[in-house]
């Protein structure tokens, strides 16, 4: 069987005295869908965070095409990666934010280029033959020129997937893309990110969007204090949960 | 009445002002003019000899040199003072309490003491030689020859500035949102990189308290003439040593010190509107939202 893309073996964090992910076992195969819900506050986001090492596991592994993420072997043991190592290898790894965090003092153009300019230091040309090739994906190549603040939510969003995307990302993560959004405006990112997942990108998606992740999703994960309590098809998970505890969080949610 | 009804638009007129407007404007133009009575009649204050000095060459030579020294300091004191921020924020601690032990200092003593302290430095290492630490010495110079008026000042004045600008720096940096970093992260961005998203966002905030200091300094240049720099303050005082015209020569000093520091509150004002490219929106916005949405609209 091929391996997954994405493999999570015994994640444990802790902040100060809090232990907010004890001991996550996670898999994601190649070009899937799998969202991640669970009550507020049961570590999902701190999860997508360990998984591009924007706040390093304390304990366990993080595989991500193959690729040990974070750490390097040494004997029996591993040894962090020094931040350098770890920003190279983040490139392959995109990531969506609730708060889309475009860069404010750059056009959505600009956002889009920042990437493959600062980071690989492409060529300026076909960078952004590239970048207005991705702001025409999601729908945005009339705005090229505008500023984050000249944009609503939901296009700061799709500018910040395109932004993701730039980096010819292996995987996306998304952590709510939408849940920033007034409600009309959230369609126009799930649809982009349909599309994406359409053209066989392996996404891990935190969402309270039910209606995508039964729709989208090939795989849904429950959480709930820091640990996976369910897993498994949309179906199953989503409309009849084995857990009291999912069947209580959906019946809320 | 039904509103769709009524005589037509009524005209608009302004809010009757309060008479204590007119008190007040009677007051304050006869403070004014009886300042001008003073400032014009009373013959010591010597605008002949004013008029006399305030072009002249021993004056403009002067405010040259207070110029020349507040471009270095600013210069020296602003990359000092980047360096001294991220020094702060280092997770080394040993760096972090280093930089943060060298603002304390620089802050906490009175920079005419500092002036004076280095002016004088030679009396404490009347050789200043390099080397290894305890160890032998490769080569030494003598600290009078080595430190002049001028040394000493853009010593004093750069150390000092340094202190400051490095809390001000800081306050930018820690002005920015945590998002921004986390999302140049993301991207694959090295802290280097990262550290150039941030850096322009921050000067946003960096500009207003950084023109400020700009003109503290500007003013505080007029410190080294303690130690007979011949800035804009000592040239004034040198004439004023030879044909005793104290206030005159003070006007003049002071002139050109306002003058300036009008110039850069001006400049401020300009830098400003420019760091200000994707905060305020453009005075022409291209429709951001609303029907301008079909391609979106199209798509879902
Ligand atoms: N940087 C941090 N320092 C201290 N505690 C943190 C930090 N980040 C997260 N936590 C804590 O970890 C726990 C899990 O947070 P996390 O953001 O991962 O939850 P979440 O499932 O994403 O919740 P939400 O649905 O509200 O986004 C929370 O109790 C939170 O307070
Ligand atoms: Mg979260």
């Amino acid at each position: 069987m091929e391996t997954p893309m994405i493999v999570l073996r015994g994640i444990q964090k802790r902040f100060d005295s809090v232990h907010v992910l004890k001991g996550v076992d996670y898999s994601v195969s190649r070009g899937s869908v799998s969202c991640l819900i669970g009550p507020s506050g049961s570590g999902k986001s701190t999860l997508l965070r360990c998984i591009n090492g924007l706040q390093p596991a304390d304990e366990g592994e993080v595989w991500v095409d193959g690729e040990l993420i974070g750490l390097r072997i040494d004997g029996d043991h591993v040894i962090p990666l020094p931040e350098k190592e770890i920003a190279d290898q983040r490139r392959q790894i995109g990531m969506v934010f609730q708060r889309f965090n475009l860069f404010p003092h750059m056009t959505a153009l600009e956002n889009v280029m920042s990437g493959p300019l600062r980071v690989n230091r492409a060529d300026k040309e076909r960078t952004r033959d590239l970048a207005m090739g991705l702001l025409d994906r999601v729908g945005l190549a009339e705005r090229a020129d505008h500023y984050p603040n000249e944009l609503s939510g939901g296009q700061q969003q799709r500018v910040a997937i395109a932004r993701a995307l730039a980096m010819k990302p292996k995987v996306m993560l998304f952590d709510e893309p939408t849940s920033a959004l007034d409600p009309e405006l959230v369609g126009e990112v799930l649809s982009v990110m349909r599309d994406l997942a359409a053209e066989g990108m392996t996404m891990i998606v935190v969402t309270h969007e039910m209606g995508f992740a039964r729709d989208v999703a090939d795989h849904v994960c429950f959480m709930d204090e820091g640990v996976i309590v369910e897993e498994g098809h949309p179906d199953t998970v989503l409309t009849d949960p084995r857990t009291a505890r999912a069947r209580e969080f959906l019946k809320r949610g | 009445m039904n509103v769709t009804e009524g005589p037509g638009l009524r005209p608009r007129r302004n809010p009757k002002r309060s008479p204590w407007r007119y008190v007040v404007i009677a007051v304050m133009l006869f403070l004014a003019l009886a300042l001008a009575d003073v400032v014009l009649t009373n013959p010591n204050f010597g605008w002949p000899v004013v008029g006399q000095y305030l072009f002249s060459a021993v004056i403009l030579d002067g405010l040259l040199l207070t110029l020349e020294l507040t471009a270095v300091v600013m210069v020296v004191g602003s990359v000092l003072g980047v360096i001294l921020a991220v020094m702060r924020t280092s997770t080394n601690t040993f760096v972090a309490r280093g930089a943060w032990a060298y603002i304390w200092f620089f802050r906490g003593t009175p920079l005419l003491i500092q002036v004076i302290f280095w002016f004088n430095i030679a009396a404490l290492f009347p050789r200043i030689s390099l080397g290894v630490p305890f160890g032998p010495t490769l080569a030494g110079i003598d600290a009078n020859a080595l430190v002049t008026p001028w040394t000493a000042a853009v010593l004093a004045l750069s150390l000092n500035e340094g202190a400051y600008m490095a809390e001000i720096v800081r306050g930018g940096l820690l002005g920015v949102d945590r998002g921004q970093y986390e999302a140049a992260q993301a991207l694959g961005m090295r802290p280097s990189k990262v550290f150039g998203i941030i850096l322009p966002q921050a000067v946003r905030t960096i500009i207003p308290p950084t023109a400020n200091q700009l003109v503290t300094t500007f003013k505080n240049t007029a410190l080294v003439s303690v130690i007979g720099l011949a800035d804009l303050l000592h040239s004034a005082q040198v004439v004023y040593a030879l044909n005793y015209q104290t206030i005159p020569l003070l006007i003049v000093a002071a002139f050109w010190y306002l003058l300036l520091t009008s110039l850069l509150s001006y400049f401020q004002s300009l830098l400003e509107r420019r760091y200000s490219k994707g905060y305020v929106p453009r005075s022409r916005p291209r429709a951001a939202t609303g029907t301008s949405d079909a391609v979106a609209l199209k798509e879902a």
